[in-house]
């Protein structure tokens, strides 16, 4: 406390206060260095997703060692990887992938919705006997990995004559056995636990129907959780993989079985030779419409999944 | 009341779903213990046999894929959980201490998570690509930038390399979802504790020490409890990155789900007269325990831990 001012009136920095500055500047610069390293650690197989798919195949064949950037920009990765079709496969291209996986897509989403909001609100709203013990069963399994079903649920869709069939029994087989999810019918019920209850009274004074209430009233209250689990079912159809390639017949598996798909050189010089950036090409186009939903449905991806910590 | 005569249309809402739920839920539960424990399961016409005598078990033991399984899943397990919980951590709390450009790192980090996982794992694995014979093919980024000559994830691979690569891309996968559960927990920490801290010129690391991570220990316990479960569960993410096309992967490199798919589709007996499907309901139901084993340890340690 020797000297607050100097003859000029300007305050003079304390020597104190300079060194936590420099040490506030130090640790701001360091923590900014740190997620910059971080940011594009996360990055960077994007990138690198998106220069491989536009490198020539003669350049990820012949060269010895990968450039930054594709040395010959090269589009028509992506047209040829649409068309890309092998006997292995059956046959089929993208196209008749894309539509596999939108008609699951839909059908389990709608479906698989649709009946969790009536099991959620039976559960929610009405009254009846066995409520709690279905609603304490219904969370116990929820617990259960799903590995420990996937067994008999082989058996029993294989048994129904589904599994490999080249018809409505390759959708069946991959829709049906997940077509409830516990996890959505409990993240519905607790949404429709807080609408109050003197809601219900009054329509039903009105003479209101449980059907009517539940379209009219619950389902609008509860849109955002709805338009949640609704992106998350979405998200897991496009995303599923191990149990569709098991079950379905060739010409009915999913874009995952696409995109696993060895993509290979055609050409009569070099049979066989991986082509990695068809591989790539492949990659991205099964990446972006997520990410076309996520910038479009942000707010509810967010909510859904800090709400579940289950993917997809 | 307006609500006792409902008990019938409640099951009107009720019947069909929970039908579906007895069918693919309930009753595959049951069914894969009883596959488990009779030793002659026949999947081609369904009955059990005659010998209930956990022999499935036996087998699954004696089998040297199964151990690997188990082992390579642990490590899974056990390194790539603790390291992206930490970094997740770190991150978080760097963010949150940040205020230009935050929202736009939180977007970036964000980003791994709305991606398809086996598309992101084959990224990986061309990044760390290497041609088994000269001009197949280039060497991957990871090989070039490093002037290696590495084989990471081909046929050649060993344990550790191919190991390596594939806890990296865990690790980074499972980065976006801690980050935005541990934001979302630091956003609620009361303000007053750190300028608590401020006046008494608390060093940052004992604020993280003794303010930022005590209150958060239960989201700390969550994310840990729900990543080691879906740590248990790894397959797609070594499929992706360490195996070749399709569902093909080496034996050395199946985890405890992989073993367990493996199984679908092999009918018949083994040389010891043990169902395939018998073994692959017994490792199942193994995995299935050590997780809930697992699952428990962890609430228990979390209730002696978290605090308040």
């Amino acid at each position: 406390m020797i000297q607050y001012m100097n003859p000029s009136g300007h305050y003079r920095i304390n020597r104190k206060l300079k060194e936590q500055r420099a040490l506030f500047v130090a640790n701001k610069s360091m923590t900014y260095f740190f997620l910059f390293v971080m940011a594009f650690i996360v990055i960077v197989p994007f990138y690198w997703m998106l220069n491989v798919s536009f490198q020539s195949s003669n350049e990820v064949l012949n060269s010895l060692n990968t450039s930054l950037f594709p040395k010959e920009f090269s589009p028509q990765n992506y047209v040829s990887t649409f068309l890309y079709s092998s006997a292995q496969q059956g046959g089929i291209t993208f196209t008749r992938y894309l539509s596999n996986t939108l008609i699951v897509a839909v059908f389990s989403t709608v479906g698989g919705t649709f009946f969790s909001i009536l099991v959620a609100f039976a559960l929610a709203r009405l009254n009846f006997k066995g409520k709690e013990l279905i609603f304490t069963i219904l969370l116990a399994t929820m617990m259960i990995p799903g590995e420990m079903l996937i067994i008999s649920n082989y058996i029993t869709v294989s048994r129904l004559g589904w599994v490999n069939d080249d018809g409505v029994g390759s959708f069946l087989a991959m829709i049906i056995p997940f077509f409830i999810s516990i996890f959505h019918i409990y993240l519905l019920r607790q949404t429709f636990k807080q609408i109050p209850n003197e809601l219900y009274y009054a329509a039903k004074v009105d003479g209101c129907k449980d059907f009517k209430y539940l379209r009219t009233v619950m389902v609008p209250m509860a849109k955002s959780s709805i338009i949640t689990i609704v992106i998350l079912k979405l998200m897991g159809a496009w995303n599923a993989y191990i149990w569709p390639d098991i079950v379905a017949n060739e010409k009915y598996k999913l874009v995952t079985t696409w995109l696993r798909s060895s993509f290979t050189d055609q050409d009569a010089t070099g049979v066989g030779r991986v082509l990695i950036n068809y591989q790539m090409a492949a990659t991205v186009i099964v990446t972006v419409p997520l990410l076309l939903m996520f910038i479009f449905f942000r707010k509810y991806i967010m909510s859904g999944i800090s709400r579940s910590g289950v993917k997809g | 009341m307006l609500e006792n005569k409902i008990d019938r249309k409640a099951w009107f809402y009720l019947a069909f779903p929970l039908l579906l739920l007895s069918v693919f839920t309930f009753y595959p539960l049951v069914k894969t213990i009883l596959i488990s424990i009779f030793s002659q399961y026949n999947p081609m016409t369904d009955t059990f046999g005659a010998y209930l005598d956990l022999a499935a078990y036996g087998a699954i033991f004696n089998d040297p894929y199964f151990i690997t399984a188990i082992g390579n899943t642990m490590i899974l397990v056990f390194i790539s959980v603790p390291v992206s919980t930490g970094l997740a951590l770190l991150i978080a709390v760097a963010l949150n201490s940040i205020k230009p450009l935050q929202k736009i790192f939180q977007t970036i980090f964000f980003l791994p998570y709305v991606t398809n996982g086996l598309a992101i794992g084959m990224v990986f694995s061309v990044m760390f690509s290497h041609p088994l014979t000269d001009g197949l093919m280039a060497e991957g980024l990871i090989n070039t930038l490093f002037g290696l000559s590495r084989d990471w994830v081909g046929v050649t691979a060993t344990r550790s390399d191919w190991m390596f690569v594939v806890l990296v891309y865990s690790i980074w996968d499972g980065l976006p979802f801690k980050i935005l559960v541990f934001i979302g927990g630091l956003q609620n920490i009361s303000k007053q504790y750190y300028d608590a801290a401020k006046i008494d010129a608390t060093p940052k690391r004992r604020i993280l020490r003794h303010i930022t991570i005590p209150l958060l220990s239960p989201l700390i316990s969550y994310i840990l409890i729900t990543s080691f479960i879906g740590a248990f569960k790894s397959y797609e993410s070594v499929l992706a990155v360490a195996g070749s096309t399709g569902r093909l992967l080496d034996r050395n490199r199946w985890t405890a789900v992989a073993y367990v798919y493996d199984k679908i589709g092999n009918v018949g007996l083994d040389s010891n007269f043990v169902s395939y499907y018998s073994r692959g309901a017994a490792s199942a139901v193994i995995l299935f325990i050590i997780i809930l084993i697992f699952t428990f340890i962890n609430l228990n340690i979390s209730k002696k831990r978290v605090h308040y």
